[in-house]
């Protein structure tokens, strides 16, 4: 007596709450690990799931069991060649630990892959930033579904009534018409043979005419050549155009932990325009005393030497807003610097942002990097920039850990979004 | 009779009527089982099955959750491919079959899991005497209630601690021999007044005349309590902590419970499997007899059979160890064999079993043994010749491996009784048991691990020891002693 029951509906994802608690319990190591995630990965590839190495001491159960040493007898299939007293060489390693099915598993650390949403949780969770702002760059933009006429093929939910009942009415008149003068042409014949006096003929006609009556009779009200369905078709969402420059200051002073925040400043900045525009376009500037436009590799990972000239990025990127991104682009600025300038250049790069490039951008946003000792001193470049906010499309931050960076686009989500 | 099916597909109906047919041959060989419940799942729903040892409820813990990953991880990679079939011991008995298989495995699963293993976890004794099957499925409803409840009241990580200790001691969390039952106080009364009656009959005066003793006080161990050395840590831990609360006695006893459930299913893991293989075997072998069944089923059958009871040789680079699958039908089909078609070797060896009725000696078999008997019993020089099994020595002082014994003459009893050996729970699991707790002292708790031909306690046993303290609340000694001699590993960890 068999009792047959049908599962596969129910009770999915039995194993969710298991796996966040387990997630839960190893946070730090896993932030450890999306931590060098982010660092090894490209900018526009920032959303995606990672791989997640745990070592295995960490996450192992312990108990009481047998360990090496001592004196023990193993039983083994499969011998070829030995006999009672030969001596084997001691293999190392492993071989004479397993005495049950092991699974096979010889690496250290317990790899596990994160899926994508809960790496954008980890890597929102470590910049603090607040639920709403989550939701906002966490979402994936799908293409709209518009109306799009109608289909002779669909679900039964899209079917259009009253379309259908007009093909199916046009398709009986049509028919019935053509019925009719088939049956009057007939009647006309069976009226002269029977006037003629030709009993077969009318018989004949007689037969053709009641079959022609009945094929009226038997029209179908609805036909499967009448129904129509609602069409939809996928439409991507219009779009619209940005440009982001990235500039950074890659003398010596900065160093690796500087270079991640600038990083992180750069991603996030880029997910929220990934959000609302299209396509995004990334260029890369990092400047000594003089600017060049890199890609991103050696953006983030080359060191030069120099002094700090900030007014030579600030021309290279409107030099090339110029040529490339002269219409129909809205362009934003990010730039990360420790704000060591010296001379005149602090005051020439300012008025440079005021006259050239701050009303051709959209919003230019200034990331200091200063280390915690010289919070109290404001850099040369600070004091230079903070004219500029005034002028309403500037917003500019000091920042030494990651949680810092979220406030400076609070500004930005307040008027874009 | 013509085939129930052709190809691959299958559906509820067919299911029903394979079902069927695979029930009436159980009835022929004189299988008896609990009801069967089957239910078909998708291959995620048995991913979340293995996590949790194939429990369809369980309580949250985040071990459960590391299990998941790592067997979805394997699974990903290809590394590992699921099992088509996982049974509990329950009544009705459960087996889970994947949507994603044939019509040959469906009903190779039916005869496997419905048949094979429903019958052995009906008729084994350790199976009888240790789980009510009646009573599981209930047990863990209740349980995950009761921690979910207990998660809420005092928090996520009060629970994960005490779970986390738990399942650190859940292979010292089990009872190996069933504790007398209480008496009743009529039962109470009769024992004493038959004491005072065996005293009264064994008086003699003589007696009286001896001269005084000066009574010795009695060394301090054997006043000691617990009298006897207690094996059963959680059990221990769960009655006579002096620290726990109630909450979290009652977690200590589910999980002891689980431990008890699950401790028949270490014990005769390889009589279990190698009982549902013959029987799977027998019944398809015998419903392609009655053509219930085509020859290409009978391919396919015969190939996923095949690739169960593979057994690398301990060189190859696909050795994992003895295949409990492998061993365990050869176990079974060779006593079969001795049974019907005895030779002079199996006449000498197994005087008692050559040419009898092979149904009931297997039924006897099933019912009777754990791994390590069944071995010993029913091993036969064939199947040693067959396996070609060999023993090798391990010895510490020796810087080289030696073969103690192979599979001829002289060594068929050796190899037998060393593979028993390595089945039993002496050499799987550590004996460490509780010989002291200081009741009127510092609350302390001693434990002692007897240590057999210096084979010594792995690393980890401070983390146990850790986690024992956590839940004790009071110090925890763990000595190992050997010979009756203290062995110099004692970890201690104070409160």
């Amino acid at each position: 007596m068999l009792h047959l029951i049908d599962r596969r509906e129910n009770g999915r994802g039995k194993s969710t709450g298991n796996r966040e608690r387990f997630l839960r319990r190893y946070k730090a190591q896993i932030q450890e690990s999306v931590k060098s995630l982010v660092g090894e990965r490209h900018l526009a590839d920032m959303e995606r799931g990672g791989e997640v190495r745990i070592l295995r001491k960490d996450i192992s159960e312990p108990s009481f069991g047998f360990g090496r040493g001592g004196d023990r007898e193993l039983v083994l299939p499969g011998n070829r060649e030995y006999v009672a007293g030969d001596t084997i060489p001691r293999p190392e390693g492993s071989r004479d630990g397993s005495t049950g099915g092991s699974d096979g598993e010889t690496q250290d650390a317990f790899v596990f892959s994160l899926s994508r949403e809960e790496f954008m949780q980890i890597f929102f969770d470590d910049l603090e930033l607040p639920n709403l702002a989550r939701t906002h760059l966490g979402r994936t933009e799908r293409p709209k579904s518009v109306r799009a006429g109608f289909a002779t093929t669909g679900v039964p939910a899209n079917l259009a009534v009253v379309r259908t009942l007009t093909q199916a009415f046009a398709r009986r008149r049509a028919l019935r018409s053509v019925l009719a003068r088939e049956a009057e042409a007939l009647e006309a014949e069976f009226a002269t043979a029977v006037a003629a006096g030709g009993a077969e003929t009318a018989a004949q006609t007689y037969a053709e005419l009641g079959h022609v009556q009945r094929r009226r009779a038997a029209l179908p009200f609805l036909d499967e050549s009448d129904l129509r369905y609602r069409n939809r078709v996928l439409r991507p969402e219009p779009i619209a155009r940005a440009v982001m420059f990235c500039l950074m200051d890659v003398s010596g002073s900065m160093d690796e932990d500087k270079k991640d925040l600038a990083k992180r400043f750069f991603t996030l900045l880029y997910l929220f325009l990934t959000r609302k525009y299209g396509e995004v376009d990334l260029v890369f500037i990092c400047h000594t005393d003089n600017a060049e436009e890199v890609d991103e590799e050696r953006f983030f990972h080359e060191t030069r030497s120099g002094g700090t000239v900030v007014f030579a990025a600030l021309e290279l990127a409107d030099r090339i807003r110029a040529d490339r991104y002269a219409s129909d682009w809205n362009v934003y600025v990010a730039q990360a610097s420790d704000g060591d300038a010296f001379g005149a250049d602090p005051a020439r790069s300012a008025r440079f942002l005021r006259e050239r490039l701050l009303p051709a951008a959209r919003y230019y946003t200034y990331l200091e990097l200063a280390a915690p000792e010289s919070w109290e001193r404001v850099s040369t470049l600070w004091a230079e920039y903070e004219s500029l906010v005034a002028t309403g499309n500037f917003a500019m931050r000091r920042a030494n850990e990651r949680m810092q960076i979220y406030p400076v686009f609070r500004e930005l989500f307040r008027k874009e979004s | 009779m013509s085939p129930l099916s052709q190809g691959a597909d299958w559906d509820f109906d067919l299911i029903e009527r394979y079902d069927a047919a695979i029930a009436q041959t159980a009835a022929e060989f004189g299988l008896d089982t609990y009801p069967n419940q089957v239910e078909i799942i998708t291959s995620e729903q048995m991913l979340d099955a293995y996590a949790m040892s194939g429990l369809p409820v369980g309580y949250p813990h985040w071990s459960y959750g590391k299990e998941f990953i790592r067997n979805e991880q394997a699974y990903r990679r290809g590394m590992q491919g699921l099992a088509y079939e996982i049974v509990i011991n329950s009544n009705p008995c459960i087996a889970y079959l994947m949507e994603e298989n044939t019509m040959v495995t469906q009903a190779l699963v039916i005869a496997h899991a419905c048949y094979g293993h429903n019958s052995f976890f009906k008729g084994n004794h350790l199976f009888r005497q240790w789980t009510a099957a009646d009573g599981i499925l209930d047990y863990l409803i209740f349980a995950r209630r009761y921690v979910m409840e207990c998660e809420e009241r005092h928090g996520a990580a009060a629970v994960e601690d005490v779970l986390d200790a738990c399942h650190a001691l859940m292979t010292h969390g089990v009872d190996r021999y069933p504790r007398p039952a209480p008496l009743t106080l009529k039962a109470e009364t009769a024992r004493l007044a038959d004491r005072v009656a065996h005293r009264e009959r064994q008086f003699n005066d003589l007696w009286r005349t001896l001269p005084e003793r000066s009574h010795q006080t009695q060394c301090g161990a054997s006043t000691g309590f617990p009298a006897d050395p207690q094996e059963n840590i959680l059990y221990f831990v769960e009655k006579y902590s002096p620290r726990l609360e109630p909450w979290q006695r009652e977690l200590v006893r589910i999980v002891r419970k689980l431990a008890q459930y699950f401790y028949p299913q270490a014990h005769t893991k390889l009589m279990n499997e190698g009982w549902a293989t013959f029987w799977h075997y027998t019944i398809v072998n015998r419903l392609h007899e009655k053509g219930l069944v085509d020859d290409a089923f009978m391919l396919e059958f015969l190939k996923s059979h095949t690739d169960v009871i593979t057994q690398p040789g301990f060189d190859s680079s696909a050795y994992a160890g003895l295949n409990p699958y492998a061993l365990g039908f050869a176990l079974f089909a060779d006593l079969r064999r001795i049974c019907e078609a005895p030779d002079a070797e199996d006449r000498e060896w197994f005087p008692n079993l050559a040419g009898s009725d092979w149904r009931t000696t297997l039924d006897f078999a099933m019912r009777n043994f754990k791994d390590e008997s069944f071995m010993v019993q029913y091993l036969s020089p064939r199947l040693m010749r067959e396996f070609r099994l060999f023993a090798i020595a391990d010895h510490e002082d020796e810087d080289v491996l030696t073969v103690d014994s192979i599979h001829d003459e002289h060594g068929y009893r050796r190899v037998r009784k060393l593979l028993a050996q390595q089945h039993a729970h002496e050499t799987r699991v550590p004996d460490v048991q509780v010989v002291r707790y200081d009741r009127d002292g510092d609350r302390s708790l001693t434990l002692r691990y007897v240590r057999q031909r210096g084979r010594p306690l792995t690393e980890a046993a401070a983390q146990v020891v850790a986690h024992l303290r956590r839940l004790w609340g009071f110090t925890v000694r763990l000595e190992s002693w050997e010979n009756d001699i203290c062995v110099g590993d004692v970890t201690e960890c104070r409160a």
